[in-house]
Order: structure tokens, then C-alpha cells, then sequence
């Protein structure tokens, strides 16, 4: 076993952990992130996706030991007292989503790439989630939600 | 999944993971960015006793000028590599072809010197260090050595690396003022390589003073396509050269056949990729490459 301490959606947690165990098993069988899951199991589908330091990563790729010290952000994490991030409204009003499964995913891959590219294009926004599947909805409601998001943002920065 | 159980340790710095390299042997293997070997150890391809971690040695994640070189460190991450200044400004290549690896996921988490030191044949970076000659730094308890990417590859998922070896760094050329293009064909958007082609060129007014072509998946190991260099050094720079040095780039290669392409196919593809990244380095539009 080996210790370890990182902060999950702006809360300090300490573990003693097997070091095969996968961050994502850490955070959802002990730390009750419902919002992160499992799909492929195999570093394809993206449902996993959480981000490390603020950078998007596939938490089934990824040992627990490996984010010990570091930062990590669930979809819990990103919306403030209750109040949707603006990814989690554009999902929702676009029809983003049917099962909801990929969505997670979706949404923190979206948050990196909106973070490091503000106004991106649509072609952007389609190469931002190359590393999420979505087996229902289809993706033109996803990049269009995206796109509503980042326009909110930008208005939410202009004040 | 869970990789099977296995002893954990975090390196300090680069000597700590030369005397673990050397006390476990066969038994360890070395963890960058977990991308390839993560998945290996889930589907228990790969059940080492011992792992050793890179992810806290800063020094092997670094990006620096060295000697008219670029040295990346082994550690580096894709992404660190695409987001370098000094290579934006020295070797271009490097970001052109790692922006094509995987999804941004794979690339937040996978590093330069893993994704050479797996070796595998459909990876887009052994291609690219062929073509730039790029040369390993190695270390081990016994010795340090250098060796070029020529000789670094020696099967689809093997390398000359011993057990007790580490990548330290990987050196390019500073190649300011060439152009270049890597054209990878694959069945999905972040999906691995079918073929890619690299091409590099350096050009002296309408006239090719240099060249540099690096195929992915056409063998066991990244190749060359030397007899469509030949072709095009000291060439005019213009649309003929480009098709009749493509038309030689299936030469000399060896391509598997599997469920994507069989080998026809993909020395087609090698020459319909050559033409393709020849022309968009030249910056020009050659028609027809389909039907060479
Ligand atoms: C979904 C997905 C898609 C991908 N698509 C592509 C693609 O399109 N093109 C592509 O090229 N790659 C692709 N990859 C692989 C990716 O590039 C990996 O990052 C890379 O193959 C391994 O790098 P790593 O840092 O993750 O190494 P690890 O997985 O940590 O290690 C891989 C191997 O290299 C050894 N190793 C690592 N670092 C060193 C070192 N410094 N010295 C000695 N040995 C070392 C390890 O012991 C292990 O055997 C993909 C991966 C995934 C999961
Ligand atoms: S569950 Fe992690 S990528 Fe599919
Ligand atoms: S909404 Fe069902 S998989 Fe995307």
C-alpha cells in the first residue's frame, strides 16, 4: 500500500492505496464520483475523462499513485454551489445528450479544450473531442453545445 | 481491469532509476506516460514485478537547446512537445507530427521518448526520428551511450534498449527554414497510422537543396523512402518532381497486411502520401495523385 494526497473538486483527500489501483476506481468506488464512468475500459471511449493539473486525461489510463500531489477535477468539480457550468446548460439545451453516458466525459474534454482554445471553431471543437465516443446521440448536438458554451463564456467575460 | 499486483517505485532522479533499472533487471519496467504500457498491464499483456515511475523527474521532462540540437527530454509530454517555442522556432516537424498522435487525452499524458522507446510500427514517431536522424541518449549502471534512430529500431515493438537501459533524451537537428508535412492515413480521426509519411525539405530559391522522407508502417521498423529522396535532391521544386520521386516511395519497404490494408495497398498509400506531403511542404498542388 502506499500513501497518497490530492486534491479532488477543491478538497484535500488522503489514501492509502494499492498502487494497481486505477484513478478512476478511486474516484468512483471511494470517493462516490458518480460522474466519472466507465465505458471501454480501454483508453478509447473517453467516459472516463477527468482532468489532472486542469488538463484533460483518460482516469482509466492513469494509476492513482500517478496523480498523488497533483490536482484533479471530476464533473462534480466544475459546477459552483449548485450552479451548472455553462457546458452543463448548452448540453441540456442542445439536446446534447440521450443515455448521458459519454457526457461526463464529454463535458470535462469540452472544459480542456474551451480552456486552452476560448473561441474555437467547429472543426476545432470536432478535433477537441476525438478522444470521446458517443454511441447514441450523434455529435452535431455535442459541437453545437459546446459552441452555445463557449459563446456564453465569452459573454460571461465581457460582463 | 486491474493490472496485476506489482511494486511500486517513484524515481528521485535519473541515477535512482539507473540503480533500480540495474538491482530489478527483466523484472522492472519503466512507467512514462502509462499510455501504451497501462493498457498492456489491464489486458495482463505485460505483468512486470516492478515499476518504476518517471513522472516526478522534472530533468526528463525538459525542452532545451543543446549544442546546435534540440534535446527532449525522454519524459516530455506530447503536448509539452506541440506547446515548445523552441522547437515551433527549430524543428516544426515535431509538432506537425505529434499533433497527430491519438486524442488530446493520449497526448496530455504520453511522452516523446515512451512513444519511442515501445517501438511499435504503426507509432507516428519512430518515422519522424528517421527522418530527422535523431540520436537516443541512453544510460545504464555499466555506461552511457548514443545511438542514431537507424539503429534504435530493431522490430515492431522492440528496440536495441536493454532491461537495465533508460532513454534520457532524444536529440533532433535544428532544421529553422526547412518545410515540412506529415500526411497520415487512418481509419478514424484517433486511430493509429495505416501509413504516414513525413517529408522534409529544405529548399535554395525554385530548387530542392535537401530532403528527408520518413514512412510509418511500411515494415517492421520506421524506414526512409531513400530512392524518392534521390529523386528529388538538386530537383526543380515543381509539380513533376513531386510525382515522379512519389511514384518511387513504395520502394525498398516491406508493409505488413492486416485487417486495415494489405501490402498493395499500402505501398499505394505511400505514394499517394509522399505526393501529398511533398506538395504541401513545396507548397503546391499536384493533381491527380490518386491515380499513380
Ligand atoms: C487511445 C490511444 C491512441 C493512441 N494513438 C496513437 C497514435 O495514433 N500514434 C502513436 O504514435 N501513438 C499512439 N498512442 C500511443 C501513445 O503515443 C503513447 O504515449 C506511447 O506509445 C507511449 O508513451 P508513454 O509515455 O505513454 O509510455 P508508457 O506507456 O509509460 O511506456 C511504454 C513503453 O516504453 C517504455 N518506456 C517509456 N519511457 C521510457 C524511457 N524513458 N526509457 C526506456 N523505456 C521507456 C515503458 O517501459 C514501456 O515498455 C495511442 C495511445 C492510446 C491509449
Ligand atoms: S473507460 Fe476510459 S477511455 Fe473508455
Ligand atoms: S448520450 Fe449515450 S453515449 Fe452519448
Amino acid at each position: 500500500m502506499r500513501a497518497i494526497e490530492m486534491i479532488v473538486d477543491g478538497a484535500t483527500v488522503r489514501r492509502e492505496v494499492d498502487p494497481r489501483l486505477l484513478l478512476v476506481h478511486l474516484l468512483t468506488d471511494s470517493l462516490d464520483r458518480t460522474g466519472v464512468n466507465v465505458g471501454c475500459d480501454s483508453s478509447n471511449c473517453g467516459a472516463c475523462t477527468v482532468l489532472l493539473d486542469g488538463r484533460s486525461v483518460k482516469s482509466c489510463t492513469v494509476l492513482a499513485v500517478q496523480a498523488d500531489g497533483h490536482e484533479v477535477t471530476t464533473v462534480r468539480g466544475i459546477a459552483e454551489e449548485g450552479d451548472w457550468h455553462p457546458l452543463q446548460t448548452a448540453f441540456r439545451n442542445c439536446h446534447a445528450l440521450q443515455c448521458g453516458y459519454c457526457t461526463p466525459g464529454m463535458i470535462m474534454a469540452a472544459k480542456d479544450l474551451l480552456d486552452a482554445v476560448p473561441d474555437p471553431t467547429d472543426e476545432q471543437i470536432r478535433e477537441g473531442l476525438e478522444g470521446n465516443l458517443c454511441r447514441c446521440t450523434g455529435y452535431a448536438p455535442i459541437v453545437a453545445a459546446v459552441r452555445e458554451a463557449a459563446d456564453d463564456l465569452a459573454a460571461q467575460r465581457q460582463g | 481491469m486491474f493490472p496485476a499486483p506489482f511494486a511500486y517505485e517513484r524515481a528521485e532522479d535519473v541515477d535512482h532509476v539507473i540503480a533500480l533499472l540495474h538491482e530489478h533487471g527483466d523484472e522492472a519496467k519503466v512507467l512514462a506516460g502509462g499510455q501504451s504500457l497501462l493498457p498492456l498491464m489491464k489486458f495482463r499483456l505485460a505483468t512486470p514485478a516492478v515499476v518504476i515511475d518517471l513522472g516526478h523527474l522534472e530533468h526528463l521532462h525538459a525542452v532545451a537547446a543543446r549544442g546546435g540540437r534540440v534535446a527532449v527530454g525522454a519524459a516530455a509530454t506530447h503536448q509539452a512537445v506541440i506547446d515548445s517555442p523552441l522547437l515551433r522556432e527549430r524543428c516544426g516537424a515535431l509538432a506537425e507530427v505529434v499533433r497527430r498522435i491519438g486524442d488530446p487525452q493520449v497526448r496530455h499524458r504520453g511522452t516523446f521518448g515512451g512513444a519511442l522507446a515501445h517501438g511499435d510500427a504503426a507509432g507516428d514517431l519512430p518515422a519522424l526520428a528517421r527522418a530527422l536522424d535523431a540520436e537516443f541518449v541512453l544510460a545504464s549502471q555499466k555506461r552511457r551511450r548514443r545511438v542514431a534512430a537507424a539503429d534504435f529500431f530493431t522490430g515492431h515493438l522492440q528496440t536495441v534498449l536493454a532491461d537495465d537501459e533508460v532513454v534520457l533524451r532524444v536529440e533532433v537537428p535544428d532544421l529553422t527554414g526547412w518545410s515540412f508535412a506529415y500526411e497520415k492515413f487512418a481509419p478514424v480521426s484517433h486511430a493509429w497510422a495505416v501509413v504516414g509519411v513525413v517529408a522534409l525539405v529544405r529548399r535554395d530559391g525554385n530548387r530542392i537543396a535537401d530532403v528527408r522522407i520518413g514512412l510509418t508502417h511500411m515494415g517492421d521498423v520506421p524506414l526512409r523512402a531513400t530512392a524518392a529522396e534521390a529523386a528529388l535532391r538538386g530537383a526543380e521544386a515543381g509539380v513533376e518532381a513531386v510525382r515522379s520521386a512519389a511514384a518511387l516511395a513504395g520502394r525498398d519497404t516491406s508493409p505488413p497486411s492486416d485487417d486495415n490494408a494489405d501490402a498493395t495497398y499500402r505501398r499505394h498509400l505511400a505514394r499517394v502520401l509522399t505526393a501529398r506531403a511533398l506538395g504541401r511542404a513545396l507548397d503546391l498542388t499536384v493533381p491527380n495523385l490518386e491515380t499513380m
